[in-house]
């Protein structure tokens, strides 16, 4: 499928200036970003909603969570890389630790910069955010789920992450899938010889790998983990008694994230075979998110493969 | 007036003895720097700020952020004595599950936000005043730091912000007292340019004698003196301040009064009671 022309990061900025528009406690924070995250718009339209800090992340967060101990509702925007390293302190005290209302919207996450290196990879966002108490973790797939996804943050009250892409991906959904509710993931595709389970630009290639898989009669179930933290126990635990096996897919280190997670239950709760497919422990080569994608095994050919390898491995040593 | 700054000042006498008590039964806490404090929170509770003690989330309230969080013991006794929550919870300072931890938390009625890292409190006061701004609100907001704190970098990142919006419902207060953990402020890391970088910040600076509840009351009776602009406060501190043997030692930073040195406190500190 050819990607529609909306990245993410811009079919949230559309929504949440909609909403602001009706909503004089939406603020969008941003760091010297307007143009990465895609809010000049916004700027234009509700200048007194809007807060430019420049260069400074842990000065945008620590603002935010000022704002929000005054009842606004600040969206604090900038690069993914940034606001999970740069100004960690700021997220783990005034918004984490301090419960404020903050919603972190970190774009062009994983590696969307692709050819910038790894200053401006961030392919451990998910594995800082996850581990502080009371922080919710959140990864849309397409622009359909980051509309609603970004709907339902204007209501909901407390600590979030975002870790949305840069460059405009195929839709997984369409305008008319159920609402988005935080914890609740979403099964895109039945099947009962193996689980994969995607987040974020991957889940794309799940689904397709999915179904290519079914053309050779490999019945996979395909399940989008929006929501890494609080995680869906439920779905997973079911995924793997009716499957027995999970593959998971992230834009991320092979550690800490997607993957850390399920299989810190699975292992605990209903224990099967988990492959994770992401990015090995290394500073990941520059090119494109495709040319990437491609190199480290989590686009759609990739999936294919490792899922076929997986099947007819023989049964874990004992 | 004289009358009431002395009752003042008794009453910051009663916090120091109150603090210092804390801190012995607790066995630890951070002295100094808390006793240097103590005349700053008084004049900003009992004389400054418009708050509702039955009622802490007033939204037309002052606020105020304790940025050098480790100076928490006179900050909860100044809590607990403005009416936030009863006296007698000031027992279970540091003690398991007490909500009085030993940096300050939202747990306690009347804490704006969770502090202890450094560096942190400005930036949350400048998007407080930034929404009192939005919202057209009178609510003032008071940041106090420490003088080794302005060591840190992100400090000057909300400076520099809190120039740019000109905001002059902002008043950060550096408790000046001229130590830090390892030692004097000069020869840890150099701070003699302290005004001259704040005003390069578009800010207002006034510089005033920390531990006197006559001079501080009156400059915070003046402020704002110039529109447009957050204020900064200097406020020259004895760490220490109101026990001899304690006042300008570094190791009392985190030092822990014995019972002896509990009651010689106690009794210095009675003997500057006015009546």
């Amino acid at each position: 499928m050819e990607p529609n022309k909306i990245p993410c990061r811009q079919a949230f900025t559309e929504k949440l200036l909609e909403l602001a528009k009706n909503d004089p406690q939406i603020i969008a924070v941003t760091s010297d970003a307007r143009g990465s995250v895609t809010l000049n718009k916004f700027a234009d339209t509700l200048p007194q909603q809007f807060i430019e800090v420049g260069i400074a992340e842990q000065n945008a967060i620590g603002v935010s969570a000022g704002l929000a101990l005054s009842g606004k509702k600040p969206f604090v925007c900038g690069p993914a890389c940034f606001y999970s390293a740069r100004s960690y302190e700021q997220v783990k005290v005034d918004v984490a630790y301090s419960k404020t209302n903050v919603k972190i919207i970190g774009v062009s996450g994983g590696v969307s910069y692709g050819a910038l290196g790894s200053t401006h990879h961030s392919l451990n966002d998910i594995a800082v955010m996850r581990v502080l108490p009371d922080m919710t973790v959140l990864l849309p797939c397409d622009n359909y789920q980051t509309r609603k996804m970004t709907e339902m943050l204007t209501r909901h009250a407390g600590p979030v992450f975002v870790r949305m892409g840069r460059g405009a991906v195929p839709d997984v959904y369409t305008d008319h899938h159920p609402e988005f509710t935080i914890g609740k993931a979403n099964m895109l595709k039945d099947g009962n010889d193996l689980t994969i389970i995607g987040t974020g630009e991957t889940v794309y290639h799940c689904l397709q790998a999915g179904k290519e898989l079914e053309q050779v009669g490999i019945k996979t179930r395909v399940i989008d983990m929006h929501t890494i933290k609080p995680l869906d126990k439920e779905i997973i635990e079911k995924a793997a008694l009716e499957t027995g096996k999970i593959i998971t897919v992230e834009e991320h280190h092979v550690f800490g994230g997607l993957g850390s997670a399920v299989a810190e239950f699975v292992s605990q709760n209903c224990p099967v075979p988990i492959k994770i497919l992401g990015f090995p422990d290394e500073n990941a080569e520059h090119g494109n998110s495709k040319e990437l994608f491609r190199y480290y095994g989590i686009d759609t050919e990739g999936i294919v493969k490792e899922t076929k390898e997986f099947l007819t491995a023989k049964a874990l040593r004992k | 007036m004289y009358q009431k700054i002395v009752n003042l000042e008794n009453k910051a006498i009663e916090i120091r003895k109150r603090l210092l008590k804390m801190i012995h039964e607790a066995g630890g806490g951070h002295t100094g720097g808390t006793l240097s404090s103590v005349d700053i929170l008084v004049a900003l509770y009992f004389h400054t700020m418009n708050y509702k003690p039955e009622n802490p989330d007033w939204p037309e309230r002052d606020r105020f952020i304790l940025s050098k969080g480790h100076s928490v013991e006179g900050y909860y006794c100044t809590l607990a004595e403005a009416g936030f929550f009863p006296k007698e919870i000031l027992g279970t300072y540091g003690k398991f599950q007490s909500i009085l931890a030993g940096h300050p938390t939202r747990k306690v009625p009347g804490v704006e936000i969770n502090s202890g890292a450094l560096g942190h409190g400005l930036s949350v006061g400048v998007g407080m005043a930034l929404a009192a701004k939005m919202d057209n609100r009178k609510s003032r907001i008071f940041v106090l730091m420490g003088d080794g704190e302005q060591g840190e970098g992100s400090i000057m990142e909300a400076a520099n912000s809190a120039g740019h919006y000109k905001l002059d419902n902002l008043v950060a207060i550096i408790d000046r007292n001229f130590l830090q953990i390892s030692g004097p402020t000069e020869k840890v890391m150099s701070l003699e340019s302290l005004r001259a970088r704040w005003e390069a910040y578009n800010w207002h600076v006034e510089e005033t004698d920390g531990n006197n509840l006559n001079t501080l009351t009156l400059l915070f009776d003046s402020l704002p003196k110039e529109t447009g602009k957050p204020h900064l406060i200097i406020a020259k501190t004895t760490k220490g301040k109101g026990v001899s043997f304690i006042e300008n030692r570094a190791e009392w930073h985190h030092k822990v009064p014995n019972a002896q040195e509990l009651g010689q406190a106690v009794e210095e500190l009675n003997r500057n009671i006015k009546v």
